[in-house]
């Protein structure tokens, strides 16, 4: 137990203190079981004041260090290191939040602020003397990197690694490279085809050695964690008559960029299928792509007239696909203008939920303007209406920009703008447990702070198996995720968060009830002087504490979390 | 002891680090403000809660307890919304053991944005047991 510890009071400027009497919380703890100093300061995290804890850690020979000031989420890795640098181990530092928690959420109660914050500093000094050493996991990490998805975001992420002189093996599932990006045809804003970009950035992948490229491939089986991750790939046969290939990998971190399905509207949904002149965005834009006469010619007939239909698939108030796709607006009107400047005749009109060409693709959006473009807005109550008479095609809406009007149209193709939903296949995030999000696509730690990382350690996300993206986004968040997954493996050893179950073998009888709660499968049963009982594969072993309230005999804590240190709060909370 | 302590009930949040924390921590940042009597301590994920915790706080004079759970926002996985309710269940039976108003732990999920939420479950557990416990005390 802690004997010497140091308290560090912030002033914030006057973001605590202007609210908290910081004065009155520091006599309050001076007096506290164990505590040796207890300063208050202007702004803790400032050098000086840094300087000052280091040397005030040797000059009392402090065994601990707590810091009161803002979120740990914005100092605690910074009094980690300035309590390393007072050679005490970084896992013995203990932080309270008493400006988010304290001062400015009872700014209206200064007293009661005050008083709050005196309880919670006293709970960080209880905690503080239960916080035992700790010591991350240190072991060798395998420095080759797997990317998995040769779609633009994988591509690109492998071409990022390949640059940083890792080895890489990027696989696909198809037989060719590019995914998606290599069936569209001009791309905003220079114009190039997506399949000339995608050849590019290929013939730049196969320029390096220490890239292997793995198409007709998937992955079968994972087993291991950050650093030492074994892959199993099918490979189809890459000529008649070659057999089916089996491949182990062993790689040390794993980029997962394996994209999007496209939306596929229901039977029926706003004529699809049933008319023969509805057709979604991806077809459509093959459709302006391929075709080279003077006029748009769709199943023999010229098209002079086309009906955009927006948001079909994404924001949907009734289905499950909520949120917007963020590309469509963009590659719509994109489309569209092609269409007017390529072909005679063409009269776009758009149906759209409101504009969403962000950034610089509002450019794009004044060109169709001023092309003379028409645009129409219904909501989502009174969605378009779409209907055959005779050889006609007749489109209604009721336009909430002319106070509901019901406009009708005849027209001679109807779009149906659809979006991007994840991948039917979610075997990869099955195998590596990645978890999903509200909209079924894998989700990130934190989508400010950690983008790109996954709570599985040395998996990261990249592109659109992530949320809808358009193609820069993807690219920026490939390159994201490829330096991440460098930095975990470039020193060739690791270190992992010391946070993990620990299980009282004595008094363990093996149950099994942790090892059915651990979602990551990192207890087994071992036996130990002729006994069955539980042990945690630090390797594994994430720190959820999933495993810990079910142990019928109290044998679990979670190593930072444990019994004593919680109680220990919950007293000086009460 | 401020007016405010008197007045109010006392809370105990059992936050989680990566999703409920972000939500109180802006909750502060926006200047919601929600009673001083309510603490949190944070938790890595709502399932790893031992329910000796939350019995631990009623008999050292917590009024309620609040379990801010992850939800299906979960980084360690979907299956923490049904065992973050397999807590719940099991401290029930220790509560009605102890005759404890079960209404005495609430759960709700709280997203990594949800601070208005929290502020809304805080005032109203807070109404809850001025109501319940105090007015008995009184």
């Amino acid at each position: 137990m802690k004997e010497r510890l140091g308290v560090y009071i912030c002033h914030c400027g006057g973001n605590i203190s202007d609210y908290v009497d910081v004065e009155k919380v520091r006599a309050a703890v001076e007096h506290e079981q164990g505590v040796v100093i207890a300063k208050t300061t202007m702004f803790a995290c400032s050098d000086t004041n840094q300087t000052d804890m280091v040397q005030d850690i040797h000059e009392h020979n402090l065994d601990g260090v707590i810091v009161a000031s803002c979120s740990p989420k914005l100092h605690l890795t910074t009094f980690r290191n300035v309590t390393e640098r007072g050679d005490l181990n970084k896992y013995t530092y203990v932080h309270a939040n008493i400006r988010e928690q304290a001062s400015w959420a009872h700014s209206d109660d200064k007293l009661g602020a005050t008083e709050k914050a005196i309880r919670l500093v006293k709970a960080a000094i209880a905690k503080s003397r239960y916080a035992d050493p700790l010591f991350p996991n240190q072991f060798e990490a395998e420095k080759t990197i797997a990317v998995i998805g040769g779609g633009i975001a994988g591509m690109k992420a492998a071409l990022s690694l390949a640059e940083k002189k890792s080895n890489v093996i990027l696989i696909e599932k198809e037989n060719r490279l590019g995914g998606h990006t290599a069936e569209w045809g001009s791309l905003f804003m220079t114009d190039e085809k997506g399949f000339e970009l995608t050849t590019r950035i290929e013939s730049d992948l196969r320029k390096y050695n220490n890239v292997t490229i793995l198409t007709g491939a998937e992955v079968t089986d994972t087993k291991g964690s950050i650093g030492n991750f074994e892959l199993k790939i099918r490979r189809r046969p890459q000529k008649e008559d070659d057999p089916m290939e089996i491949i182990e990998l062993h790689v040390g971190s794993i980029v997962v960029a394996t994209g999007y399905d496209h939306y596929l509207p229901k039977q029926g949904e706003y004529g699809f299928g049933t008319s023969e002149v509805v057709i979604t965005l991806p077809e459509f834009k093959q459709l302006v792509d391929k075709s080279a006469g003077k006029s748009l010619d769709f199943n023999g007939k010229k098209i002079n007239n086309i009906a955009y239909v927006y948001c079909v698939g994404s924001r949907q108030s009734e289905g499950e696909n909520t949120y917007c796709s963020r590309f469509c607006c963009t590659s719509v009107i994109h489309t569209a203008i092609e269409a007017k400047k390529k072909f005679k005749g063409i009269q776009n009109i758009h149906l759209t939920r409101g504009i969403r060409t962000y950034g610089k693709q509002e450019l794009l959006y004044a060109e169709s303007l001023q092309m003379g473009d028409l645009y129409l807005q219904f909501d989502e109550h009174n969605l378009p209406e779409i209907r055959t008479e005779g050889k006609k095609t007749v489109v209604t809406v009721k336009d909430i920009l002319s106070a509901e009007k019901e406009m009708e149209m005849e027209v001679d193709l109807v779009v149906l703008v659809t979006g991007m939903v994840p991948r039917a296949d979610q075997s990869i995030g099955t195998m590596l447990k990645l978890p999903k999000g509200r909209d079924r696509f894998f989700n990130e730690i934190h989508m400010k702070l950690r983008p790109v990382e996954t709570v599985i350690d040395g998996v990261t996300i990249a592109g659109t198996c992530q949320g809808p993206k358009n193609i820069s986004e993807s690219v920026n968040s490939a390159l994201s995720a490829a330096t991440k997954s460098f930095s975990y493996i470039s020193k060739g050893t690791l270190e992992t968060e010391p946070i993990i179950a620990e299980i009282d073998q004595n008094i363990c009888s093996w149950c099994d009830k942790c090892s059915n709660a651990c979602p990551f499968d990192a207890i087994e049963q071992i036996e130990t002087g002729g006994r069955k009982v539980a042990s945690v594969n630090p390797m594994v072993c994430k720190g959820c504490g999933m495993c810990a309230p079910v142990c019928p005999v109290d044998a679990i804590n979670l190593i930072g979390y444990t019994s004593e240190e919680m109680m220990s709060m919950i007293d000086a909370l009460a | 002891m401020s007016d405010s302590f008197k007045k109010n009930a006392k809370i105990l949040v059992f936050s989680t680090e990566k999703i409920s924390d972000p939500a109180i921590d802006m909750a502060g940042l926006l200047k919601l403000h929600y009673p001083p009597t309510v603490y949190t301590i944070t938790v890595p994920c709502s399932s790893g809660i031992k329910p000796s915790w939350i019995m631990h706080a009623y008999e050292k004079g917590f009024d309620g307890v609040f379990i801010a759970a992850d939800g299906t926002d979960c980084i360690f996985g979907e299956s923490c919304t049904e065992k973050t309710g397999n807590i719940v269940a099991m401290t029930h039976e220790k509560m009605k053991e102890k005759e404890i108003d079960p209404a005495r732990l609430r759960m709700a999920a709280l997203c990594s944005v949800c601070s208005e939420a929290f502020v809304k479950q805080m005032r109203s557990f807070n109404d809850y047991l001025i109501k319940t416990i105090h007015s008995n005390n009184n």
